[in-house]
């Protein structure tokens, strides 16, 4: 006889879960923080403080949530497949390649709101295509799709400091770096949505890809559950076997999945460099491409999910840099620890915990794990 | 009655809301052989798992030669001398024999008292009970038969004195299980008790003293072997009357729908598993393909399906060809009218962490009438699972529920349903009733029948000697990648289980 299959309500599976995932996170930092002789409690109250305190702070929170929304969609498109993308970062980073391309090529001539669908599909074309050699190399050769997108990382960064050195470069500069933008490539900001509830944002950066990251989100969610590809990614997801079965070519679901990853993470680069620096700047991903990781992760590859991990990662580097700044004991890596203790215990372990609270709940309440109470039954 | 070997007072065991065993009392008399009967999902292995430590019982109390004891490990239960023999084989395929039966029972830092013990010990349990294995070999190229009787050497060596075998036939040619029970009367002679767990009624009559029913996780009646008959056992397993074998008129087969012509496959080592196969299976019958499992059945579906590419030779669908060296696309075959219903349908015919509705589309979730555009036209595919699910009594009726939560008898019902509904001329079916209950077994077999009658091709492949005679209209006998043998619905169990092992090929070959 099989094991019975125990389900958890929802709200235990996608609340309760994540926030005890979550405390546990930040008792280990609390204690951190103890050890370096600060107080956990007011280094929390700063935290919290520097990420929602004022409008700036929550505006500079969502801008950092932005990248991460982005990122975090495109690891769970690929975690759907059974694809561990972890190039991400490479992806984004050279996806800032096509915003470049389409910013300095059209600033001039036409208006931001043309602009940014073209850069748009820039950016989301070009990290579709370098995610798209990894997604060949593991579809027709089998060489794994791990250590092809994490190398792909490094090739990235290079080809980016060789283009931003040699090739984007105004002649004349000394930074490695592209000429600003005209206004034209610079995305409206969206302070004026924090400020119709009477906040200040000053000059934080949160633009409107904030926005298109949300509507994003939706558009993954339709993908992934309402079309027949998404029903494709899925069941080769779950199972290989059965997708063959199906009639479902692995080739070519591996292929678009990556494709699409690469291109959701390419996007990211729309947000700091047309919403935030108008330019591009060497190492402007700044690690969001692994944050993503972590983002689908705690998400558990729902948009739902990866929304508000997200934004819970958005108040760590937001409210850290606070953190760092109010509190000089605790260095910027200090707070690099914090996230670090967020991610190890919300994304890797993310299953420490359930074994435990299913056997609480079985024993609780038996009904409440909606176990299949026919099992025995007729046929 | 002298003390019982086992006695089982008041189990109870409930996974969440569910009952695996709820009050079990069983007294198992010493030197018998007691089986225990029920359908999947009856609680039987659960008990077993119970007896030997790998579950806690809920409440109740477990007593071994009349003294109440606590089994908290499977540790515990060998040192009472309960010996557990899985359906699954627990072996460590690239160790000799020698090196399994010691696996755990080690002793000292060295290996090589603790080998020379056992390889006596082994000579002494050969001779006792005609246990013979040579203790040398490489566990994974002995025949099942034997890695079984590894097994129960290992059972034996640690001192069983109560042995308990969960489903062991499974896996066995009607011979070898023969053989088995043989071995399994020696131990009784010799004082062990046996705890047989089957779900083939033929097997209880044949070698058991005394039956348990177990239904829904109660014990629903204990029964002297010889005093009762196979449909009462039956009745009791499933609580209402049912038939054994289902009842079918006369074939009336047409031409041929599904022809295969010295058709060639190899598994991904390159060995040859189905070797220059030739058969038609024509419009209006039932073709089944007996043999032990292993004998290249399943490889000779997946290649027809297109699953898998074969290395020569034709298949030939409905006057077409399909390219079944090259790539055959299975969704183009299932537009072709090729239903098929693959052995493994935990891995290969379902998703089972789909929705029940999800799973009703699988391989034809591009037809149009589920799709609206990219999009999935989710009102249409959810009326047709809950027309499915009542047409086939799929049960629990919600076809958003996760597929794994539905029992074996139902997810196999599933399958059926969605591959019969689209109306196919040729359905290619393994295993239609592998760990599946006697209930839906009945109803299957109706289906399967019924489709026949409706003028389709269907070509079945099980490893259940019953199944086959009990469907079929023409009987091939698969061994070692060849047909040897055709026969009518009336052969003999003897004759197939002979040519199931071989031997009349062997002797022709010689």
């Amino acid at each position: 006889m099989s094991r019975p299959y125990a389900k958890l309500p929802g709200w235990v599976d996608y609340g309760l879960i994540p926030i005890i995932n979550l405390l546990v996170a930040f008792v280990f930092a609390g204690l951190v923080v103890l050890l370096v002789g600060e107080s956990p409690l007011h280094a929390a109250a700063v935290l919290v403080e520097g990420a929602f305190g004022n409008g700036q702070n929550i505006a500079y929170t969502l801008f950092y949530a932005t990248n991460f929304i982005f990122t975090g969609l495109a690891v769970a498109v690929a975690f759907h497949c059974s694809l561990f993308n972890i190039g991400g970062e490479g992806q984004a980073y050279i996806g800032g390649l096509g915003v470049a391309i389409v910013c300095l090529a059209f600033d001039r001539i036409l208006p931001w709101w043309l602009i940014f669908p073209l850069a748009i599909l820039g950016s989301a074309a070009v990290g579709a295509l370098w995610a798209l050699i990894p997604a060949y190399l593991q579809a027709k050769r089998g060489s794994h799709i791990v250590i092809t997108t994490i190398m792909f990382n490094f090739i990235a960064a290079s080809v980016m400091v060789y283009l931003l050195v040699d090739v984007l470069k105004p002649a004349g500069s000394m930074a490695p770096q592209t000429r600003d933008f005209l206004p034209n490539a610079q995305l409206p900001k969206m302070g004026w949505m924090l400020e119709a509830f009477g906040l200040s944002v000053r000059s934080a950066p949160l633009n409107i890809s904030f926005l298109l990251a949300l509507v994003v989100a939706f558009l993954i969610w339709v993908l992934i559950w309402r079309t027949k590809l998404g029903y494709e990614i899925r069941t080769m997801g779950f199972s290989p076997k059965a997708a063959r079965y199906a009639g479902i070519s692995e080739t070519r679901i591996i292929i678009i999945t990556m494709m699409i990853s690469g291109a959701l993470a390419g996007m990211m680069a729309l947000n700091p460099i047309m919403g935030d620096q108008h330019r591009v700047q060497l190492d402007f991903v700044t690690g969001a491409g692994f944050v993503g990781i972590a983002v689908a992760l705690m998400g558990r590859s729902h948009p739902a999910g990866i929304v508000p991990a997200a934004i819970l990662f958005g108040m760590l580097y937001q409210g850290g840099a606070e953190l760092a700044f109010e509190m000089p004991a605790i260095s910027r890596d200090m707070i690099v620890i914090i996230q670090g203790l967020v991610i190890l215990f919300a994304g890797a372990l993310e299953n420490m915990f359930r074994p435990t609270i299913q056997t609480i709940f079985a024993s609780l309440s038996p009904r409440s794990v909606g176990l299949a109470a026919a099992k025995g039954e007729g046929a | 009655m002298a003390e019982a070997a086992i006695e089982l007072v008041g189990i109870n065991k409930s996974f969440g809301a569910v009952w695996a065993n709820r009050d079990i009392n069983l007294q198992i008399a010493p030197g018998t052989i007691h089986g225990i009967i029920g359908e999947n999902g009856a609680g039987k292995s659960t008990l077993m798992s119970i007896l030997y430590g790998f579950y806690q019982a809920d409440s109740g109390e477990i007593r071994v030669g009349g003294k109440p004891i606590s089994i908290k490990a499977p540790n515990d239960a060998i040192a009472v001398g309960i010996g557990m023999v899985h359906q699954h084989f627990m072996l460590v395929e690239n160790f000799t024999v020698l090196e399994n039966v010691i696996l755990g029972a080690e002793g000292e830092a060295l290996l090589k008292n603790s080998i020379a013990k056992a390889r006596s010990e082994l000579q002494r349990l050969e001779k006792e009970y005609g246990l013979e294995v040579d203790p040398d070999a490489i566990v994974e190229e002995l025949p099942v038969g034997l890695q079984q009787r590894v097994e129960i050497l290992k059972a034996l060596y640690r001192g069983a004195e109560i042995l308990i075998l969960d489903e062991p036939t499974g896996v066995l040619t009607p011979a070898e299980a023969d053989h088995l029970f043989r071995i399994l009367q020696q131990l009784r002679e010799q004082g062990k008790t046996i705890v047989l767990i089957t779900h083939k009624l033929r097997e209880i009559m044949a070698i058991t003293d005394t039956v348990s029913v177990m239904r829904q996780g109660t014990m629903v009646a204990t029964r002297e072997t010889a005093k009762t008959t196979v449909e009462e056992l039956a009745e009791l397993m499933v609580g209402r009357r049912v038939l054994l074998r289902v009842e079918k008129g006369a074939a009336k087969p047409e031409r041929a729908k599904l022809s295969v012509k010295d058709l060639t496959v190899r598994d991904s080592r390159g060995v040859t598993m189905v070797d220059g196969v030739s058969f038609d299976v024509r419009a209006g019958e039932i073709v089944g393909i007996a043999g032990v499992a292993g004998n290249g059945q399943s490889e000779l579906i997946e290649a027809i399906c297109g699953v898998r590419c074969a290395v020569s030779g034709s298949v030939v669908l409905d006057g077409e060809p399909i390219d079944v060296t090259g790539i055959a696309d299975p969704g183009e075959l299932r537009d072709r009218g090729l239903a098929h219903v693959p052995e493994d349908r935990h891995h290969v015919g379902l998703v089972l962490a789909f929705e029940e509705n999800e799973n009703a589309i699988l391989g034809y979730h591009d037809k149009g009438e589920y799709l609206k555009g990219p999009f999935l036209d989710i009102d249409a595919i959810r009326d047709d699972a809950r027309t499915m699910i009542e047409r086939y009594d799929i049960r629990p009726g919600d076809c958003r529920l996760k597929t794994a939560n539905f029992s074996g008898g139902n997810q196999q019902k599933i399958i059926l349903a969605r591959e019969m509904e689209q109306d196919p001329g040729v359905l290619i079916v393994g295993q239609p009733t592998r760990g599946v209950d006697v209930g839906a077994i009945e109803f299957i077999h109706k289906r399967l029948i019924a489709m026949r009658d409706q003028g389709k091709a269907v070509l079945l492949i099980s490893v259940e000697l019953d199944e086959i005679r009990a469907l079929s209209d023409r009987i091939l006998v698969m061994f070692a990648g060849r047909i040897v043998g055709e026969r009518g619905p009336d052969a003999t169990e003897g004759e197939l289980g002979l040519l199931m092992a071989g031997i009349e090929h062997r002797e022709a070959a010689e």
